[in-house]
């Protein structure tokens, strides 16, 4: 039996050998691993792509305070984005579950239609969750849109959901009891940060200070969005990658507020309007610089 | 038709379709190769279709190989136009003047000639065809694959087998080119599979897919009845399920596995809503009609040689079910009544505010409904505070479908009295025209106050339903509400409701009694014409014309009726007094006291609401008309006498009109 860690070492390098770059997590919170820049900015214009890499995601109301076996406020994903994606696509995935040890010949695999949409992003795919022997392991999408984007090259998008995974791997229960690495276990190293952000995101977090958190947050992103815009010359150096890491914050706040009970049913959608104005505003001007950069236009 | 048949074979090897689309896209398949074919002047010969979820095939047994030879007639220039045009017209056609024919027209005669039009190919044709009419299909939601502007179509497109005979009708599309080979199941089967037109499905069947739907049915069945064998357990038929597994596998075969009992002390509406929906699983009763702590699942692989497979499930099941009672028991901890506020966090369309604010609108519905239906108030309103509550539950969250239905069971376990809990536990049904209404009263006025109240909110806000598009489902609102006022025999009238709202509801009920009840539509019209007080005024009229209008008096008395509304109309007739002392003796003098008598008669059968009797008496009416209109001119050259005699007729088309307008209904003898 394989430890959690060595699943994962096993599918990076499944995923590295397929030439994908293999990433380290992006260090802002994000909800799902689609949100990192190397998906959601990358997946934009004509340059094809490869890349894999676990993203921790937080869902602060998904958190249970360490208690329910199955859920959690952070879990990690593997993410692997091929762009475009290889004919041969679903083949790869296949392989990628003999590597870290399912027989698929003695397994029952089913691909079930879901399309994944994400207002906040102004995105949306077509694809499938995989389900082995009746669980749901990896969703499998083709993106059609990002950032309100429609997308040059249709990238194959797989996320495996890694602590159920390896629960299923390791024939667990719960997924506290994973083992980590030997003598190790998941609660080991991630009990008190389940419980201590369920505290925090069901409780204590000051819906004052995460309203104005947002406000700034949004109003730096949209400024440097209308910076970009305005300016004549200077695009390419443009950091719009910056701009992004603040709709990143946006988004996280607004969860932040939603597991806080704060945000009412007229603001809600007021809100998620406000952060995909944000992301669509970066997205149109990720793939105006790209053109530049690539000398199709001048800067 | 031409001798030469051969078999052709088209198979589209796609990434996997949802299951659920498959059907109709053969169908619409079928029908454009069809229609493609016709259009080419060839005979296909027997042809079928089959679908699995990586494979659509079509199959024409025998399809000509090429098209029959034919003449077509090229008209040139008139005779009248003189030698050089038609030497012009023999040279652009490369043939002699001398072979020119002169056809006669109407407009003079015209030099012609006959030129043979050789058959092409069938291989050709269809090669040309082939990428055009697939990307025809239809799907709910198409993708691109290789590039924003690349074929679009329901799930990429991966290989395609094309033959006709033993040759390949070669094409391409989406950077596929068609070939003569297939492919297997993903685990069972080879990627290339060689066959040939009479080895196909056997073929197929070696390397894991059974390509016949009724094949991969039968072995599911038959499987399930082999696993219960001897075991006392009897399955509870889902037949819904059933197909959908039919179309998610290549290769089904049905697996048992059991759960702990235990988890029987939870709701049998949890059990089974994890396992049928979420699961697809088959679930089973004991011999004494419970649910027993087993079920059949049904995997894409001949066999669990391991038991892998049984396990796995058996653990994501087990997994689920530990949810399950998680949020059973925690949500619990907190009453439904302390739930309503948190509504105010829950949204019911965006437009239209919370859940909470929905809430407030029912119940007071649900009052003016029981108050006007003269039914206590009480447990309704409790009901209808408590209904969305559920909606904050952790179990609601993450089994939607049983929204209203926990409530019940919450409200339940939390001491609400029978009326409520039962009340709030069936508010949603009707969902369907085939589910029941709600067995309680209290539950129908509940039902009917929500669906009336989305129905007249989103209508408020500019949200009904044009044309195919219907996001919010209040279509299904909407005949939900008619099925529950006229099989709950529920007497409201629809006048307080908006016009554009009611037009929808009648518009509904016609759907309801025509399609679901299987009335004649002229029936329906006729009585709705007559603006019955409420929907079960409306059921009773139809009920009694339906009987009445099989008398023979009845459809030679409606074509009068025609035909007096026809007079009344063209006489553009606006009213007046009927003066008796100027009616004629004979047949006018008797018409206007048969109608006296008569109408006094229906009168009163209608105080008591006997349509039946009423329609009867009317259509004895019959005589006096025929004789009425033999024997009087209506219009009478002495203006007095023409317009009491329209008077006449306006009095009794109007009485007899206020049951079901006659002049409606469709009859074999109506004249216009």
């Amino acid at each position: 039996m394989d430890s959690y860690q060595e699943t994962i070492f096993k599918l990076k390098r499944f995923w590295a050998k397929q030439g994908c770059v293999i990433q380290e997590p992006y260090d802002v919170e994000v909800g799902a691993g689609t949100m990192c820049p190397e998906t959601f900015l990358r997946v934009l214009g004509p340059k094809p792509y490869k890349v894999a890499y676990v993203q921790p995601s937080r869902r602060p109301a998904d958190g249970r305070y360490g208690e329910n076996p199955n859920r959690l406020y952070k879990h990690a994903q593997l993410q692997v984005i091929l762009k475009p994606a290889p004919a041969n696509v679903m083949d790869l995935y296949l392989e990628s579950l003999e590597a870290i040890g399912i027989k698929l010949d003695q397994h029952d695999l089913k691909f079930e239609e879901d399309n994944w949409e994400s207002p906040t992003l102004g995105a949306w795919g077509i694809g499938w969750q995989v389900m082995l022997d009746g669980l749901e392991i990896t969703q499998f999408t083709y993106f059609q849109q990002c950032g309100g984007v429609d997308l040059d090259l249709a990238p194959a998008e797989l996320t495996y959901g890694l602590e159920r995974l390896v629960a299923f791997l390791q024939d667990r229960k719960s997924v506290y009891d994973i083992e980590w690495v030997e003598g190790v276990s998941y609660r080991d190293v991630r009990f008190l940060d389940e419980q201590q952000f369920s505290v925090y995101n069901f409780e204590k977090a000051d819906v004052g200070m995460l309203w104005k958190l947002l406000d700034l947050h949004e109003a730096e992103a949209q400024r440097l969005v209308n910076e970009y815009n305005a300016s004549g010359t200077d695009k390419s150096r443009f950091p719009l990658l910056a701009a992004y890491d603040h709709v990143l914050k946006c988004s996280h706040n607004f969860n932040l507020l939603d597991a806080r009970g704060a945000i009412s049913v007229t603001e809600r959608v007021g809100v998620i309007g406000r952060v995909r104005k944000l992301a669509v505003g970066v997205a149109a001007a990720w793939c105006d610089q790209e053109r530049i950069l690539s000398g199709e236009v001048a800067a | 038709m031409s001798e030469a048949t051969q078999p052709f074979l088209l198979e589209l090897g796609v990434e996997e379709i949802p299951h659920w689309m498959i059907v109709p896209a053969l169908g619409e398949f079928e029908r454009l190769f069809r229609e493609t074919m016709a259009q080419n002047q060839l005979e296909t010969g027997a042809v079928r279709v089959d679908g699995t979820p990586r494979r659509l095939v079509l199959r024409a047994e025998a399809l000509e190989i090429r098209q029959a030879d034919r003449e077509e007639l090229v008209m040139g220039p008139p005779k009248a136009a003189g030698e050089g045009a038609a030497q012009g017209f023999a040279r652009k056609n490369n043939c002699a003047p001398a072979d020119l024919l002169t056809e006669a027209t109407p407009k003079g005669e015209y030099y012609a000639i006959r030129r043979k039009i050789e058959g092409r190919e069938s291989r050709e044709i269809l090669a040309g065809a082939l990428p055009g009419l697939i990307t025809k299909i239809p799907w709910p939601k198409a993708m691109y694959w290789t590039g924003r502007d690349g074929v679009r179509f329901i799930r990429p497109i991966r290989w395609i087998a094309a033959l006709l005979g033993e040759q390949i009708v070669e094409f391409e599309l989406a950077g596929v080119k068609s070939g003569a080979n297939s492919r297997g199941h993903r685990r069972l089967g080879a990627d290339e599979i060689v066959f040939d037109h009479a080895t196909y499905e056997e073929r197929l069947e070696k390397n894991g897919v059974i390509l016949s739907a009724e094949k991969r049915r039968k072995r599911i069945q038959d499987g399930i009845k082999k696993l219960l064998r001897g075991k006392g357990l009897k399955l509870i038929p889902d037949a819904a399920l059933l197909e959908d597994i039919v179309y998610l596998t290549e290769f089904p075969t049905p697996i048992f596995g059991s759960f702990r009992e235990e988890f029987l002390e939870l709701p049998q509406e949890v059990l089974s809503t994890v396992m049928r929906h979420h699961q697809r699983y088959f679930t089973l009763q004991r011999e004494d009609g419970s649910m027993a702590p087993h079920f059949i699942a049904v995997m894409n692989l001949k066999a669990d040689r391991k038991g892998y497979v049984q396990k796995g499930n058996e653990r994501v099941l087990e997994a689920r079910f530990n949810d399950a009672r998680f949020f059973w028991q925690s949500d619990l901890k907190r009453k439904l009544a302390e739930r309503v506020a948190d509504l105010a966090h829950v949204t019911f369309q965006a437009k239209l505010g919370s859940y909470l604010e929905k809430t407030e609108r029912v119940k007071a519905r649900a009052r003016a409904i029981a108050a006007s239906l003269g039914h206590p108030a009480e447990a309704v309103e409790r009901a209808a505070e408590l209904a969305k509550a559920d909606l904050t539950t952790d179990m609601v969250k993450e089994l939607t479908e049983l929204q209203g239905v926990m409530g019940g069971l919450y409200a339940r376990e939390q001491g609400e009295p029978e009326a409520v809990w039962r009340a709030i536990y069936e508010h949603y049904l009707p969902q369907s025209m085939d589910d029941p209404i709600p067995a309680t009263q209290e539950g129908r006025i509940l039902s009917l106050a929500d669906k009336l109240d989305t129905l007249e909110s989103c209508f408020s806000v500019g949200m009904a339903p044009t044309g195919s598009k219907d996001p919010f489902a209040l279509r299904r609102a909407a005949q939900g509400a008619v099925k529950l006022l006229v099989e709950g025999k529920m007497r409201l009238p629809l006048e307080g409701l908006a016009g554009e709202l009611r037009e929808f509801l009648l518009e509904r009920a016609r759907y309801y009694f025509k399609e679901i009840r299987g009335l004649a539509y002229d029936e329906i019209n006729a009585v709705l014409a007559a603006q019955p007080s409420d929907m079960v005024d409306a059921e009773a009229r139809l009920f009694a014309l339906k009987l009445v209008r099989q008398t023979e008096n009845f459809e030679p008395l409606a074509a009068s009726f025609k035909r007096i509304r026809n007079i009344l109309k063209q006489a553009a007739f606006e009213g007046g007094e009927l003066n008796p002392e100027l009616l004629e003796a004979g047949p006018e003098r008797e018409l206007y006291e048969e109608a006296s008598r008569v109408l006094a008669s229906v009168e009163q059968h209608r105080r008591s609401d006997d349509y039946m009797q009423s329609l009867a008496i009317i259509a004895t009416l019959r005589p006096a008309v025929d004789r009425f209109f033999d024997a009087v001119l209506v219009n009478a050259p002495d203006e007095a006498v023409r317009r009491n005699r329209l008077a006449l007729l306006d009095r009794l088309y109007r009485q007899v009109s206020s049951i079901a307008d006659f002049s409606e209904i469709v009859t074999s003898s109506t004249t216009e």
